[in-house]
């Protein structure tokens, strides 16, 4: 018999996945981050540029395309140690990896990979207090976000999580978000299309810590 | 927007709506996908309980709507966050503009923000020489073509594809082609570099909290949070009505808003904003925030016995969804900044009379919205309130007096019935039909046959037909409607022949009258009560347990319009729910007490479908029993789609908006067609004129018949 812990994680992994979120189950971090480079080489692997580059712009939006030349992870938020394993990994395949000022990365940014505090299974939903603004961004601009979760934190509904996220509103200032899927828009004709303004893709990888 | 002068302007107005086929060919599709959409999102839930909960925790919320806002003030100033009050859209417009100019912003970006729209806010900026760009894709793109929305949730749902390539080739200087994914890509890039360039951001809000002094934004494309964090200064514009206690009150609600608006769990982000937050574009990485609150009549509404539920409003535009009007017109003929039938209503209070007199005019009171309303708003019912007020303030126009006088005078509204009756005659032939439209009816009726009132009304016939039955099983009384007993008296000696050979015992008040449906519709408030009184009375003293009706609006009217009229008449509020107690829709009667099966009845198989009242199934909720007396009957049962939207019949809505009944008309018999049926059978009089005068028109072989009808021919 499934325990309810197996349960609520299958049951976030089934509405993440209907909102079009690739969940996959890692068993430590540097899985997860394996997983993030493999993403960030193989997306668009013959060009640098930035998803709608390709369409025909008006001179100032170019002009902004033009500024990003190379593949970038953004990686706010890491442990000393966690950043050190990464950014090794991301020499070796000729990446680079920002870990602050995503300010000036506003161009594009292939990948942001963050830590995620909660889930909500009812909806698939991931929590993320980001009141790091290096943090912020990289779940904003980034065209895929990567979400590291671990599974003890999922919770079945919000309701469930209210104190949590009481006490971090609480700490003021604060900037807390909930994420489900990646950014959508149905406004031409009703037809769904993703990534309209934030991430045209989010993964989420289940961190087993039971 | 409203720019009509008269209801002879808006008419117009209306009816070239009708004629934008993109529009209607979108409308259609997204009507019926929403019904699906919105019940998958529901799935296994209460809903019921939880618009419940909403409307509890949204009239507690403007109960304490200054307490709340006096709480929020003070923990978000601890957080960093200057707070504004707006007693106006033009205070609140000058406030914004004032932080754009101390800050030295020049170039502004907005996510989507309703209020904003009230205020008119990004023509008062872009007057004052500031640079705004909309971010939210279908926002953007009526800003570039300078036009209002026409839903709440999607703004652009009136363009096409072709429409928006041709406004981007516009925009970037460079050809754009029309496939969606890639416009929208070019809007991502076009926009991305309009936030790097801002100084200022405004947003509306969903919830402003007041314990903490958070505001909540629910958005799906993510421009919310971009406006919010890049540029060094925001501003949220957000209406009183907004404010609540706690995040659980909120997240009670988002639980319900976003599967109300567009079927979706949850919408892709939901964004907590407490206090003035780390930013790197501002001076000291702190960012520069302000929340300026909007009244523009919110604290007046709140005080407001009849109107302060407006305030419970969570704007998912659901009441537009399933409006069959705005089906047919769009948004921008169906609101004025607020659409749908919410539109219908706030309007008034925020936008002014002018605005809202013709629009208000224009609900066919199918009681749709109010099935769907995320908080419980009785919006019909306010919608005839508003209508009201334009009345009693503007005057009354002549046919709606006239119609009072005559109503509160049964014997004269009978006797004109009467003389109408000989006046029709040489327009007629030998057909139950009009052959041509005596003077009464203006051209634009011609869409259906419309029936002649009959040589004998039901009144004239009852001393004949009246059955004695010695031992009765139930004691009924009927109550006619002036349909039935003017022009369908047939339906009613269906009933009694059908009533008495199941044993029940029948009177017939003559008193009685019209329900007065009709004057309330029109905005006659005082007549609709005189009218209500003199049916009261004229039953209160039978001998009866039960008042049948074959027409569902009367039934609808006399169960729970009349509890309304006299809520605040002690003696008459007795009388009224001693009467509503007693009043059973036919289908009820038949399926609920005397409970016929089809043992009774004959099996004749013709294939047959059915239309649901409007004021059968949403206002009294009777959905089930004619389905199972349709198959009891002995007829072949085949459900159509769309069963439980409006026919556009709408009583006086059919001669005052005559075009759009003639497409609502449209779509319904088509979906009854679909079906393959022979017979399609309904149980309301109004809606049986104008099916059946739709399908004689169309040279349709379908027959449409009262359920009393086709079952008193099949009975043993």
């Amino acid at each position: 018999m499934e325990s309810s812990a197996e349960a609520i994680s299958n049951l976030f992994k089934q509405k993440a996945e209907l909102v079009s979120a690739v969940v996959t189950e890692v068993s430590s971090p540097g899985e997860a981050f394996l997983y993030s480079l493999d993403l960030c080489e193989k997306k668009d692997a013959c060009q640098l540029l930035v998803s709608g580059c390709e369409e025909p712009l008006s001179k100032t939006a170019e002009d902004l395309c033009d500024l990003k030349q190379e593949k970038i992870i953004a990686a706010p938020g890491l442990t000393l140690h966690d950043r050190t394993e990464l950014e090794s990994l991301c020499k070796d395949r000729g990446i680079r990896l920002v870990t602050d000022d995503l300010h000036s990365h506003l161009a594009g940014i292939d990948v942001g990979l963050t830590y995620i505090d909660f889930g909500i299974a009812e909806t698939g939903t991931l929590v993320v207090d980001s009141s790091d603004e290096d943090l912020r961004l990289a779940t904003m601009v980034s065209e895929v976000h990567i979400g590291i979760l671990p599974k003890s934190r999922i919770r079945k509904s919000a309701d469930d999580l209210e104190k949590d996220l009481r006490t971090t509103m609480q700490s003021a200032p604060n900037y807390l978000a909930f994420i489900t899927g990646a950014s959508r828009t149905a406004d031409i004709e009703r037809v769904l299309a993703l990534g309209v303004h934030g991430p045209l893709e989010l993964h989420i990888l289940l961190l087993e810590d039971n | 927007m409203q720019e009509a002068r008269n209801l002879k302007e808006y008419k117009k107005d209306v009816d070239d709506a009708l004629q934008n086929t993109f529009l209607r060919g979108a409308m259609d599709k997204f009507a019926v996908a929403y019904r699906s959409g919105r019940a998958n999102a529901f799935a296994g839930m209460d809903v019921d309980g939880l618009v419940q909960e909403i409307a509890v925790i949204k009239d507690a919320a403007a109960a304490d709507m200054e307490p709340l806002f006096a709480e929020f003030k003070k923990n978000a100033e601890k957080a960093g966050v200057k707070i504004h009050l707006a007693h106006t859209a033009g205070e609140a417009n000058e406030i914004i503009a004032r932080i754009a100019r101390e800050n030295d912003a020049k170039k502004i970006v907005k996510s989507k923000s309703m209020t904003a729209e009230e205020t008119l806010l990004n023509h008062h900026l872009e007057a004052e020489g500031f640079e705004v760009t909309e971010t939210d894709l279908g926002e953007w793109i009526i800003q570039l073509r300078g036009e209002g929305p026409s839903h709440m949730v999607m703004p652009a749902i009136h363009l096409s594809r072709f429409q928006v390539a041709d406004l981007f080739t516009e925009v970037t200087g460079k050809k754009q082609e029309t496939e969606i994914e890639r416009l929208v890509k070019v809007a991502r890039r076009e926009l991305r570099q309009k936030y790097v360039e801002a100084d200022m951001g405004i947003s509306g809000a969903n919830f402003a909290l007041a314990d903490t002094g958070s505001i909540g934004l629910t958005t799906n494309e993510g421009n919310a949070r971009l406006v919010t964090t890049l540029p060094r200064v925001h501003v949220a514009l957000v209406g009183l009505d907004k404010l609540l206690p706690t995040l659980s009150a909120a997240l009670l609600i988002n639980r319900v808003l976003p599967r109300n608006a567009t079927g979706q769990g949850i919408t892709s982000y939901v964004t907590w904003i407490t206090g003035a937050n780390a930013c790197k574009a501002a001076p000291d990485n702190k960012k520069i925030m302000h929340i300026v609150f909007l009244d523009n009549g919110r604290r007046a509404l709140a005080k407001d016995p009849v109107f302060s539920q407006v305030l419970r409003c969570v704007r998912c535009g659901a009441c537009a969804n399933v409006c069959p009007v705005y089906r047919m017109v769009g948004g921008h003929r169906y609101g004025h900044i607020y659409i749908g039938a919410i539109g219908l209503i706030v309007t008034y209070f925020f936008h002014g009379r002018d605005k809202a007199k013709n629009l208000v005019q224009n609900c066919i009171n199918c009681g749709a919205c109010k099935a769907v309303c995320a908080a419980g708003i009785d919006l019909p019912q306010l919608i005839k309130e508003v209508h009201a007020l334009v009345q009693n303030e503007e005057g009354h126009p002549l046919t709606s007096l006239l119609l009072a006088k005559v109503l509160r005078n049964r014997k004269l509204f009978h006797t004109l019935l009467k003389s109408a009756q000989v006046a029709q005659r040489p327009v007629t032939d030998d057909s139950q039909y009009l052959r041509h439209l005596p003077f009464v009816f203006a051209k634009d009726h011609n869409f259906r046959a419309l029936p002649a009132i009959a040589e004998e009304p039901f009144r004239n016939r009852w001393e004949k037909i009246k059955p004695r039955i010695s031992t009765p099983r139930f004691k009924a009384a009927l109550f006619s409607g002036c349909v039935q007993d003017f022009v369908y008296p047939e339906q009613l000696e269906a009933a009694v022949s059908l009533l008495s050979k199941s044993d029940v015992a029948l009177a017939f008040p003559e008193d009685q009258s019209c329900c007065g449906l009709p004057v309330v519709m029109m905005g006659e408030k005082q007549a609709a009560r005189d009218v209500a009184r003199q049916n009261i009375l004229a039953f209160h003293n039978g001998d009866f347990d039960y008042i049948v009706t074959l027409c569902a609006s009367c039934a609808s009217h006399l169960k729970k319009g009349y509890l309304k009229l006299f809520e605040d008449d002690g003696q008459m509020a007795i009388k009224a729910r001693k009467f509503a107690e007693k009043v059973v829709p036919f289908s009820a009667f038949a399926h609920d007490v005397l409970k016929l099966e089809s043992n009774a009845f004959e099996q004749s198989r013709i294939k047959t479908t059915y239309h649901a009242p409007c004021h059968l199934c949403r206002g009294l909720e009777v959905r089930e029993a004619p389905h199972a007396l349709i198959k009891s009957a002995g007829l072949e049962f085949l459900p159509a789609e769309e069963e439980e939207t409006c026919c556009g019949f709408g009583g006086t809505y059919s001669s005052k908006f005559p075009k759009i009944s003639a497409e609502i008309l449209a779509r319904k018999l088509d979906d009854a067609e679909n079906t393959g049926a022979d017979l399609l059978v309904t149980e309301c009089p109004g809606c049986i004129m104008q099916l059946r005068g739709g399908a004689k028109k169309r040279g349709n072989k379908l027959s449409v018949k009262h359920l009393a009808e086709v079952m008193v021919k099949n009975m043993k």
